[in-house]
């Protein structure tokens, strides 16, 4: 019946009069791309929450090395936290699955997963996803894999705990480390289901942006927020299937007892039968996807910052095909950057200095976006919705984070910097805070389109002033331990007396992180009493000029209640001098003699 | 505990918070209109504020941080090549910081400047090729001269000349521990694989190569001043990175392939204990450890020992639950404290030799009477299997 539906799509009037949705197909198995976002976005809220509170627990043990508490025992068992003092197995777990759920779960299927669904039909002018089928698979593998990845945190051995990036031999052998028995099991087939529903995802995307634009719909009208899920989604195509060889042949290395990673091992007494593998291809196939990876998860936030600045300056975005080309031009060079993850394993040096020239190429492209969104700001008339806010930070953060990108980029300085707090620092602030910053400017902005009301925005206020100054003094302060050569996925640094006099620095960072954590609170109190208390909204909230906000405040299936609207002009006519409102909506025909005035 | 409490005020805090702003909006009722969530003139012009007092708490926290925390980082390079990388990184920074200060300072005071309100309209200003061109030609620019900055620092570090004159020492990982194999008087490591581990012999040295013979294996390591050391680094498990912070070093560690770093110490333990950076961090160090033994002592507990400094060699690539405690003493000595050090160890050959004469006579009296024939068989056989397996090894 759901596919009948979907069939029926185009015609409105038809399937107004048949379908009366069962509680099943609305709200779980719904093929409706608003709902399959707003699935997503659910989703990955609770990963959200559960990935923060595990970085939580680890800055405790960070900052109060092996002291006793109370929630340790509470939450990690007896076993992992006998009479509250973190194990050191379970720290390298948690952080582990902190990494991998914030990476995959929340930022990739929370923020892609949501925005793409929601925007990319509403936005071109398309009644649903080319394959609402497929859209509604993707979306429910995507649940089964974060289910059997919180499975792996109850199994006896542990959940998988050699680092987000399972380099092997480590993740190979369960001698080597306790989670890599079926913690790592799991790992591995949670992965794999995720990307086979991220590629789902994904294909939907790229077939719906190319086939499904309104009349008018050009690519060079499309709203940045299309043109980076688009990108996105290629680059997606294009890496995760990577991963997923890596992750098969990690598979059969693990249980087959081939060598594609492993070779010459002597563990636990015994020489194992491994020969001529290399963990350094392990990393070039896990790098191959995992450095795009990164722009999977800040393209799109990039995306959505751009739609939100233009609105809420009441000003056309800055450079819009720049904007397109920098997009472009930085998912070109992903795909041929992954080796600065690798200039210390061992690779030739050679190859080190080829991937320091595309990597620091990155900054160019780069630049011209943070430039560009600088000057969306001048003369503007900024009004600072919370949106607005969350998306000032991420340019923010996005241009301090990556500023050091430089010194990590360049070979010979990651040789000092490689692996310590000073890549924690960078990474979380360019790609972590800033796309967790352009998500949630994304819920503030959408979620009258998502829900039908509006969200509270001094609550709103609150939660992104807290969270900024929070997010400064988590990660600021962390540069200078990292300069200091502390190397990072240490349970404790009591060991290493040189390291003493960066204590306070870590109380300070935890403390931090704490009170940022504890404000999250306020977002989700804001965002689950507002789904039924909220204000009313009303069409056009934001006063934008996108196609999403010329659909109906109720949901219908198909979107366009009549005939989808045409598309006559660019996305971001605010403040057009040719007309006297402050924005003039895609679907408003250009008036006579109208000029265009933009590139 | 008091961190327990400390997260509950906090939360009790935020409830407060949370508690002021439901009073806001009652206070607000007459005006529940539909747009009363959409940011008003008022806000806009409160937010405005805030953002500029948000750009003086980056100014302020990042001079705080350089003031407070600058003295945190790794101080003057105790290797050669050190200096280089050292000078690339601060005209790095120099740049990094002249960017933040500039970027987040327009940020944020345009966003100061131009707070909405009802009766402004915006300036229609969609492109400019001229800007576009200035903001990807300056980066490019100054990019091109780091990257050949970069690149040229790389080459001369990571490329060893066959001709040049070095020590060759193998660092040896496992879980959780460094070891070290220095190559004797012929500075050549024998061949080695860890299918030959056995006994003593930990690191699989193939003791039939001549190249062995006058292999010396140590558990801390000594390095002379002023000479090149060319480090030979295997892993007998998983990954492990050699990582030597204050030498401006590192490298993983590889089962199945030999890496490589080489660098020229050039202050010796003692000279580097010396620098008046070192000795105020020390104090500083020791300062903190008096107060957390007093706390320690009062708790019944023993106090801690004051740390002088040394020289470290950590692992830096996860390796297994005990990661955090995988690390080991350098000591840079002079040539001439070095090559004694050196001369006072023995060999590996020389200690299975004394391995198993100190094994031999325990055997002897309990196993005298076996056949010596049945004796010689197995050790024939062990070492027909032991050479096939090494050579199939070295394949």
């Amino acid at each position: 019946m759901s596919a009948e539906a979907h069939d029926h799509g185009h015609d409105h009037e038809h399937e107004h009069h048949h379908h009366k949705d069962t509680f099943i197909t609305k709200y779980i198995f719904s093929i409706d791309h608003k709902m399959i976002a707003k699935q997503y976005l659910i989703t990955g809220i609770i990963m959200g929450v559960i990935g923060i509170a595990m970085s939580l627990l680890f800055r405790m043990q960070l900052a109060w090395p092996e002291e006793s508490f109370k929630i340790f025992n509470v939450l990690l068992g007896d076993k992992f936290a006998p009479d509250g003092v973190m194990a050191n197995d379970i720290y390298l777990a948690l952080v582990t699955i902190h990494g991998t759920i914030m990476v995959f779960f929340v930022l990739t299927a929370g923020l892609s997963g949501t925005f793409s669904n929601l925007l990319i039909p509403l936005q071109i002018g398309a009644r649903d996803m080319a394959s609402g089928f497929m859209n509604m698979i993707s979306y429910w593998l995507f649940f089964l894999s974060a289910v059997i990845m919180l499975s792996s945190l109850f199994v006896e051995a542990g959940p998988a705990s050699a680092g987000w990036t399972i380099y092997p031999p480590l993740s190979a052998l369960p001698q080597a480390i306790p989670g890599s028995g079926t913690g790592m099991t799991l790992w591995l087939v949670s992965m794999a289901i995720f990307i086979a529903s991220s590629l789902m995802g994904s294909l939907n995307y790229i077939v719906t942006v190319i086939n499904l634009r309104t009349k008018g719909m050009s690519m060079t009208r499309l709203p940045l927020t299309i043109w980076t899920f688009f990108v996105t989604a290629i680059i997606g195509v294009i890496s995760f299937p990577v991963l997923l060889s890596a992750a098969l042949l990690l598979i059969f290395d693990r249980s087959f007892g081939t060598s594609f990673f492993l070779s010459d091992i002597y563990i636990a007494g015994e020489v194992l039968h491994y020969q001529g593998g290399s963990p350094v291809l392990f990393e070039h196939l896990f790098w191959f996807l995992g450095h795009p990876e990164v722009y999977i998860v800040i393209l799109p936030a990039m995306g959505l910052v751009s739609e939100i600045m233009a609105t809420n300056s009441r000003k056309p975005i800055f450079g819009y095909r720049a904007m397109i080309m920098s997009v472009l031009a930085i998912a070109f060079l992903s795909t041929i950057v992954w080796g600065h993850h690798m200039f210390l394993s061992g690779m030739n040096p050679f190859l080190g200095s080829v991937f320091t020239f595309t990597t620091l190429l990155i900054a160019i492209p780069s630049a011209v976006k943070a430039f560009n969104w600088i000057t969306t700001l001048w003369k503007g008339n900024l009004q600072f919705n919370p949106a607005m806010l969350f998306s000032i930070g991420m340019v923010s953060t996005f241009i301090t984070g990556g500023l050091t990108g430089i010194i990590l980029g360049d070979s010979t300085l990651d040789i000092n910097v490689h692996d310590t707090y000073f890549v924690i620092a960078h990474f979380h602030l360019v790609m972590g805070i800033s796309a967790l910053y352009g998500m949630f400017a994304g819920i503030y902005h959408w979620f009258p389109k998502m829900y039908g009301r509006m969200l509270n925005k001094n609550l709103g206020y609150i939660h992104f002033w807290v969270t900024a100054v929070c997010a400064y003094g988590v990660f600021f302060p962390m540069h200078f331990i990292g300069l200091a050569g502390l190397p990072r996925r240490y349970y404790t640094n009591t060991n290493f007396p040189l390291f003493d006099d960066l204590q306070n620095v870590n109380v300070l960072i935890t403390m931090f992180a704490l009170i940022g954590g504890a404000f999250q609170l306020v977002f989700l109190y804001n965002f689950f009493s507002s789904i039924f208390y909220g204000k009313k909204a009303v069409q056009n909230p934001w006063r934008s000029t996108t196609l999403e906000w010329t659909t109906p405040v109720e949901h219908i299936h198909g979107n366009w209640p009549g005939e989808i609207p045409h598309v006559y002009r660019w996305p971001y006519d605010y403040s057009n001098p040719n007309h006297d409102v402050d924005f003039v909506p895609q679907n408003v025909p250009m008036k006579e003699g109208e000029e265009v005035l933009h590139h | 505990m008091t961190s327990l409490l400390v997260i509950i005020v906090l939360v009790l805090l935020a409830v407060a918070l949370w508690q002021l702003t439901k009073i806001f909006d009652l206070t607000q009722v007459g005006s529940s209109s539909d747009d009363s969530q959409v940011a008003s003139d008022n806000d806009n012009n409160i937010q405005g504020y805030i953002m500029f007092g948000f750009l003086a708490f980056i100014y302020i926290f990042t001079i705080y941080g350089l003031l407070k925390w600058g003295h945190l980082a790794l101080h003057t390079p105790a290797s050669e090549h050190g200096t280089l990388v050292d000078s690339l990184m601060n005209i790095t920074w120099v740049l990094i910081f002249t960017v933040q200060v500039i970027t987040q300072g327009l940020l944020y005071w345009f966003s100061f400047k131009y707070k909405g309100n009802k009766d402004k309209k915006a300036l229609f200003f969609a492109d400019s090729n001229k800007l576009e061109a200035i903001w990807s030609i300056i980066p490019s620019v100054v990019l091109a001269v780091l990257i050949l900055y970069g690149l040229y620092a790389w080459n001369n570090i990571m490329f060893v000349d066959k001709d040049e004159d070095v020590i060759e020492i193998e660092l040896y990982a496992q879980q959780f521990k460094w070891t070290a194999r220095y190559a004797g008087p012929d500075n050549v490591l024998g061949k080695a694989n860890v299918r030959l581990i056995e006994g003593i012999n930990t690191l699989g040295v193939d003791m039939s190569d001549p190249n062995a013979q006058d292999d010396i294996v140590v558990s801390e390591l000594h390095i002379p001043k002023g000479k090149k050391v060319h480090f030979k680094m295997r892993s007998q498990d998983v990954l492990h990175s050699a990582y030597f912070p204050h030498f401006r070093a590192q490298m993983n560690c590889v089962p199945g392939m030999v890496t490589e770093f080489a660098f020229v110490p050039t202050y010796t333990t003692a000279e580097y204990r010396e620098l008046p950076f070192m000795v105020e961090k020390v104090s500083n160090i020791n300062k903190l450890r008096a107060q957390k033994s007093a706390d320690l002592v009062a708790k019944g507990g023993t106090a801690l020992d004051p740390y002088t400094f040394d020289y470290l060699l950590l692992c830096n690539k996860i390796c297994g639950a005990s990661h955090y405690n995988m690390q080991m003493k350098v000591v840079v000595d002079s040539p001439a404290d070095y090559k004694k050090w050196l001369s006072e160890k023995t060999s590996l050959a020389q200690d299975i030799k004394a391995a198993a004469a100190a094994e031999k006579p325990a055997e002897g009296t309990e196993v005298a009477k076996d056949s010596s024939i049945a004796k010689d068989t197995v050790k024939a056989v062990i070492d027909t299997v032991k050479a096939v397996v090494a050579k199939v090894a070295m394949k």
